[in-house]
């Protein structure tokens, strides 16, 4: 059994993970979840049965960690959010507010349009690193698209 | 939606956490080999150490000798140069001329069987005196192994600091070098055993 040395998989998918955590969650939780995934993923990782999907395999942990830490943050912050509607005009978002209707989603789709959009990915790629069919991704870009337009144009 | 182009823009740097879980890793024991490199006199070194010590000092940079270690070792395998601030401190001194022996301890995971014995006698050179091959072999136990003795000390995982390069022939020839005969001059030379 031969998995490449494990400062490989930093070199190659460290800046893409914190890429990815960064559109998931914002530049603050980013660094949390990066250093969580990575840890995970090393504390695993003499485990792994095979050096197959190493990136898919990073990929998942990285979007259970945000989704742990979105959890986290909702359980902080819910009594503020009440009765708050996201007012943006259609059409006109400044990038924070862009970004802000992007994190509002569900993780899942959340996940699938910054796979899509930031990431630029085909659906099989989006799949792969989701774990999910091509089916799947493309499900979650379009519910996440379809919630996104109804925010910006409400 | 092709105001969702606009997302590809995002840049990020992930340093400043690729640095933080380096340091959380070696606080949970999860760094089974760290790495670092350091420029010497001798060129580029390669340093990788375990929780028990140096286990690998290579001439040349890390990238050759990652694959090897992550297969013998670990694949839990992290460039985390804090790790080695002792031993390149140490190394630093040493090619200044303002040390004589290491204090670092030296982890012997990668030699296996007579070569032990064979490093192990090497160890105890001491700074400024030279061995020959056929004493190297006696001291390991088998005085007509000196072949054998050798071939152990050409595959030294950790040269300078396990001092290979004090064993010369016994007729005064300087024998061979891991990092090549330059090199081993160069260190008989920095501890005065071959003139100015």
């Amino acid at each position: 059994m031969h998995l490449p040395p494990f400062q490989q998989l930093i070199d190659a998918h460290a800046a893409e993970l914190h890429r990815f955590l960064t559109a998931c969650v914002g530049p603050v939780e980013a660094d949390d979840c990066l250093q969580e995934t990575l840890l995970s993923a090393l504390r695993a990782y003499p485990r792994l049965q095979h050096a197959d999907h190493l990136r898919a395999w990073l990929f998942t942990i990285a979007h259970r960690k945000a989704t742990d830490a979105v959890r986290r943050s909702v359980r902080h912050r819910t009594s503020d959010l009440d009765g708050v509607e996201p007012r943006v005009p259609a059409h006109s978002l400044a990038d924070d507010e862009l970004w802000a209707a992007v994190r509002g989603l569900p993780m899942k789709q959340r996940a699938a349009v910054v796979h899509r959009f930031v990431f630029d990915l085909a659906y099989r790629e989006i799949g792969e690193r989701m774990g999910v069919s091509e089916e799947a991704a493309r499900q979650n870009v379009s519910v996440g698209l379809r919630r996104l337009r109804l925010e910006v144009t409400r | 939606m092709n105001e969702l182009d606009r997302l590809s823009a995002l840049e990020s740097d992930a340093s400043t956490a690729v640095a933080a879980f380096r340091r959380r890793a070696a606080e949970q024991g999860l760094l089974d080999v760290a790495y670092a490199e350091l420029d010497s006199p001798l060129g580029l070194l390669s340093l990788f150490v375990t929780p028990r010590g140096l286990v690998r000092l290579a001439y040349g940079p890390a990238e050759g000798e990652l694959e090897e270690i992550a297969e013998r070792l670990s694949p839990r395998i992290v460039a985390a140069p804090e790790r080695t601030d002792e031993l390149r401190r140490e190394l630093q001194e040493y090619f200044a001329g303002e040390r004589r022996g290491f204090d670092a301890a030296v982890d012997w995971s990668l030699i296996r069987g007579f070569a032990t014995a064979v490093l192990q006698a090497t160890a105890r050179i001491p700074f400024g005196a030279v061995s020959s091959y056929r004493e190297i072999a006696g001291e390991a136990g088998s005085p007509n192994a000196y072949r054998a003795a050798g071939n152990a000390l050409g595959s030294n995982p950790v040269p300078i600091v396990v001092p290979c390069h004090r064993v010369l022939h016994a007729g005064g020839g300087l024998g061979g070098y891991t990092g090549g005969l330059d090199r081993k001059r160069y260190l008989l030379h920095l501890e005065g055993v071959l003139g100015k």
